[in-house]
């Protein structure tokens, strides 16, 4: 058995189509991995072997009988928590949706499903997607495996984290505001956030749904294609979703990047930058130069006003789709007060209940308990921006103003995409950062989100991949971002990056 | 009289209506769940309408075809370009925490302006619409009800993400007889277009109100919303109501405060709002998860030419073409099915008199009945509704028993002197019964008139010869006898002579001699 760790997708599936290996066997050393080594990192939340074993004789017996097999046949896949899969929990990481196991799976699912692919089970993330470092999930952190005592970063935390350690070949994730590129940077793994529309969102669960993207993760470029081009594309029951042709992103890949125009946005590099980053991904830019790119410097001169409006909308988004968890109809339920509190007895005899509540206040004291105990800290921090800044009288100051600055975001990349083909700039302005150090101050940790955020609001597609390492070893991650529908230039420019610096 | 007429003369009440219309698609509007009226709690549902996590709406175009028609119909402005907006709130029936509506600032609705003309107090008004938007219904909340746990709340989804179309009216309504008036105005084309049902009872048409009250020419007062008003006249009673409070109010110089009020039907009175459900602040949004919906020209136009005849036109047309007077054209043209079943009618009665066999034959030009159009029409709206009403079966129902072509026949009976128009409706009655067609009726019934002359000629003789004083009197004089002699051989023919045979028989006989 050829070690998993070192496995890619593009491999691993046409050694299972010829018989060579069996996606049985593959799939029993993934849940072995998984066993050993996901106790330390924590990356997943549901695994449930015996579908996964299931899953992957029907590949084996297919392949067999001689029936074509899909693109990803036999290869093992991580799921983030926050899409539904039919049959498998799917919480979000949340008190709310425990136990919530959907009867249906997401477009993306069914499309893995149809490409073969082995769904092992779901990572661990920030609650509904609400963090940068995997320490808002309600089922304990999980831990960076290049360093465990260093956040795998967020809200894809698992998924990077599972890619890293080796317990999954290949993993979703899905990012609202760098939550794909900021975790596959922390974990030196290769991330991408397609265009918005690109990837249908049935099935995922909303955070906020003009920014959510599906996107692939996985250990090289050529994986990442390759996931991409079976997930994308036109689903009726997203009408956001685009009708753009999918092109098969692995056909040019190795087509190199001469004279490839690359702009570095200036805004990018300036304070708040690690030095070490910062030193990492201009060596990056160089090699990209001595590869054929022609290197220029541009600018995107709303950027300092991307984390305050994304911020503002986002919120505003969440309110409004995490009012569906009330208690009413799944997940989590709080105590109505209907029934009188019992206390335990005191010393001047038998205990005396509260009043039970009247009918007509029950169900408001249901909506508080389901949903004061069922979501974490930072998501009622986000509902409460997000009711705030859509309330009357509030919301031209706000909601309406921050959509103003997003068409000039929009803008700034526009114009930036006519002078220049791709932009390069950091993923994160540091590296993974130790667990605990930034959980008490929310700003500066939406402040790790600052070179990613800008991206969502213009709804293009940027990669995140490895380009170095911190003196402390950990890695820097580099970010190549296109114009709308551009997947296939940045993965082309990815990919000849990492041809260039592997080691 | 209005209830400001009756209460108080110096105030004019200020009406403004938000009706709901339950749209008659096929499916819910952003779900392929089944839209239909009743059924097992909670089986017309599906991950999407019951708002579970991930599920994204999918607009359903016909909801939207047939907000288009109606904005056509009421001539409104359709907007090129309609977004859709989320209301925010929580209740246990509303699935996701929010609505998804149209709202003004998130974007146009389908249709704006437009209006219709009602019969006002003083002559035509016409109330001018502000707007025709789209949204979801919400599902069932059960309290209270046979069959169900009285301590526990019940929710019903079936309903939920049904099309609902809103109509909002300006404040152009002065009184509760007009807002009648309006909403059944509404109702009619409603129905005639083909949209919704209008069936008040089920729910399928709703209606809240504004009202406010005010000294002629002075501003507008302070508004009061009205709702839970679930029939046409429980809305006229809770309008009533409320003018005549408010006048009170103002009268004993208090001041009439701004609040949602709720009709009780039972105690025949408003009552307010709890002030927390009133309380609040729905925070429209445009809903992300739709695109903004592009209605193209060409489509206006198409759904335009299949508009169908609407009631003012068809009344028109009806006083044309059937040279029918304008009061019996409009009772014929109330609802689309009476004037598609008079119509049908007609057409059978001329179809069938120029087949040669037995029908109500056409007069008018050009194949336009016009005589008999009149004979179908005074049947329809005295002896069908009578039918109707007298064996309580509803319109549907009769319908069935008496298709148009049955009464068709059964008027050509009569015409062709097969039997008395007054054994006509006897047989009308057996229809409505049995569903049988006239012919057959009058065939096992042994109704067929007797017309032959020697037959009634001998009755005649007889009953003259059994009252010779009655004839001696009427020979002096007394010519209102007749009626009794007619009566009587009617009794002993048991209503089966040809009366206009036996009015000539008797008339001769005893003007002879």
């Amino acid at each position: 058995m050829a070690n998993l760790i070192e496995m890619a997708a593009h491999d691993l599936a046409p050694r299972i189509k010829s018989g060579e290996m069996t996606a049985e066997e593959t799939a029993r050393e993934v849940l072995r991995l998984i066993e050993e080594k996901d106790p330390a990192i924590n990356a997943y939340l549901a695994v449930d072997p015996e579908s996964v074993i299931e899953d992957a004789q029907e590949v084996d017996r297919r392949v067999a009988a001689g029936e074509t097999t899909g693109p990803l046949a036999g290869v093992p896949i991580a799921i983030k928590d926050a899409i539904c899969t039919k049959g498998l929990e799917t919480t979000c990481a949340s008190r709310i949706l425990e136990g919530f196991v959907p009867p249906y799976d997401a477009t993306v699912i069914a499309r893995l499903r149809a490409a073969d692919a082995v769904i092992v089970g779901k990572t661990n993330m920030d609650q509904f997607g609400m963090g940068s470092s995997n320490e808002n999930s309600v089922f304990d952190v999980c831990r960076n495996p290049l360093d465990t005592s260093r956040v795998p970063g967020g809200s894809s935390g698992g998924s990077a984290a599972a890619l890293a350690a080796g317990t999954a070949v290949l993993a979703l994730g899905e990012d609202t505001g760098g939550s794909i590129r900021q975790p596959a940077a922390f974990c030196g793994v290769v991330g991408l956030k397609p265009t918005y529309g690109r990837v249908s969102r049935f099935g995922i669960i909303a955070y906020g749904s003009s920014f959510d993207q599906v996107g692939p993760m996985a250990r090289n470029v050529e994986d990442c294609a390759r996931l991409l081009g079976v997930i994308a594309g036109h689903d009726p029951m997203d009408t956001t979703s685009a009708s753009e042709a999918v092109p098969d992103y692995t056909a040019d890949l190795k087509r190199g990047i001469e004279g490839v125009r690359i702009g570095v946005p200036e805004e990018y590099l300036a304070e708040g930058l690690d030095p070490s980053v910062k030193e990492s991904v201009s060596r990056a830019i160089e090699r990209m130069e001595s590869l054929g790119a022609r290197v220029e410097s541009v600018h995107l001169p709303h950027t300092e006003y991307a984390v305050a409006a994304y911020y503002i909308l986002v919120t505003a988004e969440a309110s409004s789709n995490l009012a569906r968890y009330d208690g009413v109809k799944y997940g989590y339920r709080g105590e109505d007060g209907g029934a009188p509190a019992v206390d335990a007895p005191t010393s001047s005899g038998a205990g005396v209940g509260a009043p039970a509540l009247a009918p007509e206040d029950r169900l408001d004291a249901m909506y508080g308990s389901t949903r004061s105990g069922g979501f974490g800290l930072e998501v009622k921090r986000r509902i409460m921006l997000g009711t705030y800044v859509l309330s009357a009288g509030y919301y031209d100051a706000y909601y309406d103003k921050a959509q103003r600055v997003r068409t000039l975001i929009k803008g700034d990349f526009d114009q930036a995409f006519e002078k220049v083909d791709l932009l390069v700039a950091p993923t994160t302005p540091t590296t993974a950062f130790r667990i605990g150090e930034k959980i008490d101050d929310p700003l500066q940790m939406y402040l790790s989100d600052v070179y990613t955020v800008p991206i969502n609001l213009a709804g293009v597609p940027a990669i995140s991949l490895p380009c170095g390492t911190d003196p402390g070893g950990m890695p820097v991650g580099l970010q190549i971002i296109g114009p709308h529908f551009g997947e296939e230039r940045i993965l082309r420019a990815a990919y000849a990056f990492e041809e260039a610096t592997r080691s | 009289m209005s209830a400001n007429e009756q209460g108080n003369m110096n105030y004019e009440s200020v009406i403004g209506l938000e009706v709901h219309a339950q749209l008659l698609t096929n499916s819910k509007i952003f779900c392929g769940c089944a839209v239909a009226f009743g059924g097992e709690p909670n089986t017309r549902v599906c991950p999407i309408c019951l708002g579970m996590p991930g599920v994204l709406p999918v607009l359903n175009r016909r909801a939207v075809e047939y907000t288009i028609r109606m904005a056509l119909a009421v001539d409104g402005h359709v907007a090129e370009t309609s977004a859709f907006a989320r209301k925010n709130y929580f209740y246990p029936d509303l699935p996701k925490g929010y609505q998804i509506s149209q709202y003004d600032r998130a974007g146009e609705p389908i249709s704006l302006a437009g209006g219709i003309e009602i019969e006002g107090e003083d002559g035509p008004r016409f109330v001018r619409l502000r707007r025709i938007h789209l949204e979801e219904e919400a599902g069932k909340s059960i309290h209270n009800e046979p069959g169900y746990d009285p301590d526990l709340s019940y929710i019903d989804f079936n309903r939920t993400g049904v099309p609902l179309m809103e109509i909002v009216s300006e404040p152009d309504i002065r009184s509760p007889r007009e807002a009648s008036a309006y909403l059944a105005r509404l109702r009619q084309i409603l129905q005639y277009i083909g949209v919704c049902d209008g069936n008040m009872d089920e729910g399928s048409l709703r209606c809240d109100a504004n009202v406010s009250i005010r000294k002629p020419g002075d501003p507008l007062g302070e508004l009061v919303e009205i709702k839970n008003m679930n029939s046409m006249r429980s809305m006229e009673r809770a309008l009533e109501f409320e003018i005549a409070r408010q006048s009170e109010l103002l009268e004993d110089g208090g001041t009439v405060v701004r609040q949602t009020r709720l009709w009780d039907e039972e105690k025949r009175e408003t009552f307010p709002m709890r002030s927390k459900e009133e309380a609040h602040d729905y925070r429209y949004f445009p809903d992300p998860d739709l695109v903004t919906v592009e209605i193209a020209r060409s489509w206006v136009d198409e759904i335009g030419e299949d508009l169908p005849e609407l009631p003012d036109v068809r009344m028109r047309r009806f006083v044309d073409d059937y040279r029918l007077p304008q009061d019996m054209a409009r009772q014929l043209t109330e609802n689309r099915t009476r004037a598609d079943y008079f119509e049908a009618c007609v057409s059978h009665a001329v179809g069938d008199a120029a087949g040669g066999a037995s029908g109500v034959a056409a007069g008018g030009s050009a194949g336009k009945p016009s005589a008999d159009a009149r004979t179908v029409s005074n049947w329809m709206l005295s002896e069908l509704l009578r039918v109707q009403h007298e064996s309580r079966i509803d319109h549907q129902t009769l319908e069935a028993r008496i298709p148009p072509d049955h009464l068709a026949q059964l008027l050509g009976q009569i015409k062709e002197g097969k039997i008395s128009g007054k054994i006509g409706k006897d047989v009308l009655d057996a229809m409505a019964e049995t569903g049988k067609a006239p012919v057959q009726v009058i065939e096992e019934q042994g109704l067929v008139q007797i017309s032959d002359t020697g037959e009634l000629e001998g009755v005649v003789d007889g009953i003259l010869a059994d009252h010779p004083d009655d004839v001696a009197e009427y020979r002096a004089g007394k010519t209102k006898l007749l009626g009794f002699f007619m009566g009587q051989v009617m009794r002993v023919t048991q209503g089966k002579a040809n009366p206009k045979m036996v009015n000539e028989l008797l008339r001769k006989k005893l003007a002879g001699d």
